[in-house]
């Protein structure tokens, strides 16, 4: 018998659906669970954090400004390389978006090769991208805008041809209509409303980069990491401190460069 | 005016399983006013959009679509050429089609593209020609102080009168017009119709228009093509389309196939009066 609508009111999952949920709840508190079970901790250095922080701390204090002339040339440094590599990226995401892009790739196999470029832009890490290219183009500011491209890639590619799935096809027939050949139709009907899109995607891709290339350093991808690395490693804590308090003040900075010019491209 | 512009001849169309359009065929000659008329469903806008080749008809049907004497599709193949071919005729949309960021200046411009060189188009150099041009384009519809404002700020009515500056731009001799006052005001609709028959009475161009509301076919139309279900219910002048026909012309309309019991015995499936 069918239950009446009276019936159906009062509960609010059938009882497939509630079994579905039990079944999904269970499996996310044994994966915790076992997850958790995995990691080595060691309790002792965990309990004695705070008083190491503190430690910490105190060597920091107070900064030390000596060598602000070679940190200030390495933050410009980092900025270059987030900006140089956000400007080829955004170059070179547009072909890849338009054949990754549904609506208008020209066949099947060129669909194929741009979802494939994004996939594995997307799927490999800066920092795995920069040690590879490090091994490849030797320790320096090369690699580290490669590597900062080749993610920024499929980032880029990846949104901009979603806006171009997602664009009214009105324009397109109408356009279409009048004779207009296919590059003229993507020039007027389809870039057009992509362009906003294609603005906040770019400078938030350079925001996000500006970060990403402060670590580059690390892997001796050139920027403001190398100098902390070398820091870190002579254990001089003073000038530690005066570089984090320099990315601090270049992430902000350039978290409000993004905000106007955000505003300004909408 | 005895030329014939747009012919068509045995056009089916099926969507699916559904046929749409089933062996169509009539001619329009050059200069003529003619109202497209039928429930909604009946395939008006897929017949228009044939005409110009935005959708192709069955294979293996012995359909052809003819404008000025250039083959558009025939046996559901675009014809080579088909594409420069459309640059003659102009189109207008139900929803009008602009592009909504672009100013109402380029939105009419962008109908010189079709028969524009490459080189030009893709760097955005229009002539002051043609500039020229829009602006009179703009004139005829009553527009020209919005040439400079975004075309998504207008009103559906200002939005459907830059959608024909466009065709006027195009300079087509053929004017395809899908439902253009559909989601118009009476006022608007009246200004839109009005321009329409202006343009087909000062530079003779040909116009077919599919309407909703048969009092604007009888008011602006001298002729009128009926669709019902597919097929050609009426084609003649539009004073002939009388009210029982019209009655029997919409008359079981939501239902997928004609109603026989409905219908005298005598009713006619389809009406062709001598034009
Ligand atoms: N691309 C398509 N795919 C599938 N079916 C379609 C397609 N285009 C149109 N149809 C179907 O064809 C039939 C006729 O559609 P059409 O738009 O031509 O009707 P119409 O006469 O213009 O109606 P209206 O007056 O409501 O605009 C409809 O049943 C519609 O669902
Ligand atoms: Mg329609």
């Amino acid at each position: 018998m069918k239950p009446t609508v009276a019936d159906r009111a009062w509960s609010r999952y059938t009882s497939r659906q509630r079994w579905t949920r039990l079944a999904i709840t269970a499996t996310v508190v044994l994966a915790v669970s076992w997850s958790l079970s995995t990691i080595d901790i060691i309790w002792p250095w965990v309990w004695d954090a705070p008083a190491q922080i503190g430690d910490l701390f105190s060597r920091m204090v107070p900064p030390d400004f000596s060598s602000l002339d070679k940190i200030v040339w390495a933050l410009i440094e980092t900025l270059n390389i987030a900006t140089i590599a956000t400007f080829i990226a955004v170059v070179v995401s547009l072909p890849i978006a338009y054949i990754a892009a549904q609506n208008t790739t020209p066949n099947r196999a060129t669909l194929w090769l741009g979802r494939f470029i994004l996939v594995s832009s997307r799927s490999v890490n800066t920092l795995i991208w920069a040690l590879l290219f490090v091994a490849i183009f030797g320790p320096g500011v090369l690699a580290g805008i490669i590597a900062i491209m080749f993610r920024s890639l499929g980032f880029l590619g990846k949104l901009i041809g979603e806006a171009i799935e997602e664009i009214d096809q009105r324009p397109v027939e109408a356009l279409e209509a009048t004779g207009a050949s296919h590059a003229k139709v993507v020039l007027y009907a389809i870039v057009p409303q992509v362009i906003p899109t294609f603005f906040a995607v770019s400078v938030l891709r350079w925001d996000i980069n500006l970060r990403e290339s402060t670590v580059l350093g690390l892997v001796g991808a050139g920027g403001i990491g190398v100098i902390l690395q070398g820091a870190i490693n002579t254990l001089d804590w003073r000038t530690v401190a005066t570089v984090l308090i320099a990315i601090i003040v270049l992430v902000i900075a350039g978290e409000a460069i993004a905000a106007w010019l955000r505003k300004k491209a909408i | 005016m005895s030329l014939t512009t747009i012919a068509v001849e045995h056009l089916s169309k099926t969507f699916g399983h559904s046929p749409v359009l089933q062996d169509v065929g009539f001619e329009i000659r050059a200069g003529e006013r003619v109202a497209l008329v039928g429930p909604s469903g009946s395939g008006k806008s897929t017949l228009l959009r044939h005409l110009v080749g935005l959708t192709k008809a069955n294979r293996h049907s012995d359909s052809r679509v003819t404008v000025m004497d250039r083959c558009i599709q025939r046996r559901g193949r675009l014809a080579r050429g088909s594409r420069a071919q459309r640059c003659r005729t102009g189109y207008i949309f139900q929803q009008f089609n602009l592009v909504g960021r672009l100013s109402v200046m380029t939105n009419v411009l962008i109908g010189r593209l079709g028969c524009m060189p490459r080189w030009r188009a893709l760097i955005g150099r229009f002539t002051p020609e043609e500039h020229e041009m829009a602006l009179r384009s703009l004139k005829r519809v009553g527009l020209e102080e919005l040439a400079h404002q975004r075309a998504n700020t207008l009103s559906g009515g200002q939005m459907q009168r830059v959608a024909i500056a466009r065709v006027l731009m195009q300079d087509a001799d053929i004017i395809l017009a899908d439902e253009p006052i559909a989601s118009l005001d009476p006022r608007s609709a009246r200004e839109v119709m009005d321009t329409l028959q202006r343009i087909n009475e000062e530079d003779g161009r040909t116009i077919v228009v599919s309407l909703h509301q048969v009092d604007y076919a009888r008011d602006y139309c001298q002729r009128a093509i009926a669709l019902k279900h597919g097929q050609v219910y009426f084609d003649g002048p539009i004073d002939q389309l009388t009210d029982i026909r019209l009655a029997y012309l919409y008359a079981n309309a939501e239902l997928d196939k004609p109603h026989e019991s409905r219908f005298p015995a005598s009713a006619p499936t389809a009406l062709r009066v001598a034009g």
